[in-house]
């Protein structure tokens, strides 16, 4: 118990801090900090499918953009009340993932990728194309977010604290017998075939729950920009939070969210200076995958090491890595 | 009473007939070999018993249910248990992780969403993990473990199903002869001690004849003949064709 609350305690500390910071910050790094929170949850629920669940989940970003513009039409076209626009988000987003993962499932790694790229890019030709509901390329604007949380501030500490929820509840999820097969799954589909799991239906329940997180993102995305558009669902942002798990380790569990953080930075910052921040981007990732093949965050739980989660030992665990927070 | 029946069964990968008419009986409590040169199709065979691959032709038969047509996680819960060739495991879990994966599993809690894998299950993996000699590396990643013991766990995640029926393919296959008599020695005590059925195949002859009770002779993929290990060795088709005899068949 002690150890647990040890290895938890970091995160904790980080957590009151972010508590503390809006009020001394600028109002620009509250809002790129809400922004990190949003992607780091986007990449979080990626990672559940890619790093835990061994799936080429190639086009994620579709779910993320179905649970924005899901949202944003509930509250511009209907006069239904926010909470409802609020849960349909992530559950239509977790229909169409559950729609589309049946297909997916059915194939093997490669042409899994392959299907949900196509299938993904048609639901953006879908909301790119149809004016009249999704305002095409324009996107939707002035979304009417209540008021409450629609200051930088209030936004800052609603998504600060429904990113927590979620992700306590994935951290649950991936601990949790379920999650716990999900990881034999991707270490070997026919090994868990043959201890009677049916895998198929497993991968598909774990893409629901992870395009139902997306859709959470998507919702949080438009609470805090108010406007939704077509490259919400593009494939070049799949590509990008793609990326954002590779930076901060696949296997680990916060991984995606140093991941998210290093890439909003990144092209906040650097943005600033060059056009050509993924050149930047592009190095880094040359260097990472030969010098740090686990992620950032994988390097740095390998080298300080906190202790993997479950019954793992740290002095245990070689360098292919393990179950780590 | 046969407990598994495997009849007139056949596979081909294009050309090529892997399984060519195979037929095997398994008593319930016996140790049964199925022996035949390397190509024989002993692992065709196997793969179509347990479902990773489906016969073209003929039947397989478990306690009196009909099973060919079945995928292979649920002819896994119907109560036959396999291990692989090669160390077929879960590189990156620990070894406690790796069986717990299959005794969750048997236990139907595979699906538990909430609930702390920790907290399940713990006293029958560390059962298995002490049946196997591995009780002092539950905690290391399965991945980085000695060859040996790879082997030792394929095994243990095969028990987590508390199966009927075990299968075995090639439980020795890489093993210096230590390891093989070790090996061996777990097969014989985990059939007695649990009275498992347990079905294998090995190329070690000396080995397949101290402790089958059975044994099946593939060809080919044509079964010559099954019988005692006595009536195995005096055969005199299957001198011919396996055990030495100067032309094959």
């Amino acid at each position: 118990m002690k150890s647990r609350f040890k290895s938890f305690a970091p995160y904790g500390v980080i957590w009151v801090v972010l508590l503390f910071l809006p009020p001394v910050i600028p109002r620009f790094y509250t809002y790129i900090l809400t922004a990190i929170f949003v992607t780091a949850l986007l990449a979080m629920s990626l990672n559940m499918v890619v790093g835990h669940g061994g799936m080429f989940q190639f086009h994620h970003a579709a779910f993320y953009g179905v649970g924005a513009y899901t949202f944003s039409l509930i509250l511009t076209k209907t006069s239904l009340p926010f909470w409802v626009g609020f849960a349909a988000g992530p559950v239509v987003a977790a229909i169409v993932g559950l729609l589309i993962g049946w297909f997916c499932v059915r194939l093997t790694r490669l042409y899994f990728g392959m299907l949900q790229i196509s299938l993904g890019s048609l639901i953006w030709a879908i909301a790119f194309r149809w004016y009249s509901l999704t305002g095409g390329d324009d996107g939707i604007h002035g979304v009417p977010v209540p008021d409450v949380i629609s200051s930088s501030i209030s936004a800052y500490y609603f998504i600060l604290i429904l990113l927590t929820i979620c992700l306590m509840i994935m951290y649950a999820v991936l601990r949790s017998p379920f999650g716990m097969t999900l990881q034999a799954i991707r270490d070997n589909p026919e090994r868990c075939e043959a201890v009677g799991i049916n895998v198929r239906r497993h991968q598909l329940l774990g893409i629901v729950i992870a395009t139902f997180f997306a859709g959470v993102a998507g919702v949080l995305f438009v609470v805090l920009e108010q406007s939704v558009f077509p490259d919400l669902l593009f494939w070049v942002l799949s590509l990008e939070i793609f990326i954002m798990c590779l930076l901060g380790g696949w296997f680990t569990f916060a991984g995606p969210i140093m991941g998210a953080a290093i890439m909003v930075s990144l092209r906040t910052f650097v943005g600033i200076y060059t056009e050509y921040w993924t050149l930047i981007l592009g190095i880094i990732l040359i260097l990472l995958i030969f010098f740090l093949p686990e992620g950032v965050w994988g390097y740095v739980l390998e080298k300080f090491g906190s202790r993997p989660y479950g019954r793992v030992e740290r002095k245990d665990v070689d360098a292919s890595g393990g179950e780590r927070i | 009473m046969w407990m598994l029946q495997v009849e007139n069964v056949y596979k081909s990968f294009g050309d090529f007939k892997a399984v060519n008419g195979a037929n095997l009986s398994v008593n319930k409590a016996d140790l049964v070999a199925v022996i035949g040169p390397n190509g024989a199709g002993k692992t065709t065979l196997f793969n179509l018993i347990t479902g990773q691959l489906k016969p073209d032709r003929g039947s397989v038969i478990f306690n009196d249910e009909n099973i060919t047509a079945l995928p292979a996680y649920q002819i896994c819960r119907k109560g036959i248990g396999r291990s692989f060739q090669i160390a077929n495991i879960f590189p990156r879990l620990t070894v406690f992780r790796n069986v717990q994966v299959s005794v969750l599993s048997q236990q139907r809690k595979s699906w538990k969403l909430f609930y702390p894998a920790d907290k399940l299950a713990g006293e029958e993996t560390e059962s298995i993990l002490k049946n196997v000699g591995l009780s002092d590396k539950a905690r290391h990643i399965a991945g980085s473990l000695a060859y040996g013991d790879q082997r030792a766990l394929e095994i243990a995640i095969a028990l987590g199903n508390e199966p009927e029926l075990l299968i075995l393919d090639e439980p020795t296959a890489g093993m210096s002869a230590e390891e093989t008599a070790a090996t061996m020695a777990l097969i014989k005590r985990l059939a007695h001690s649990r009275g498992l059925t347990i079905l294998f195949c090995e190329h070690d002859m000396e080995v397949v004849f101290n402790v089958a009770q059975s044994i099946m002779v593939l060809h080919q993929g044509l079964t010559i003949m099954q019988g005692k290990p006595d009536d195995v060795r005096n055969s005199n088709q299957v001198q011919e064709c396996y055990l030495g005899g100067a032309e094959p068949c």
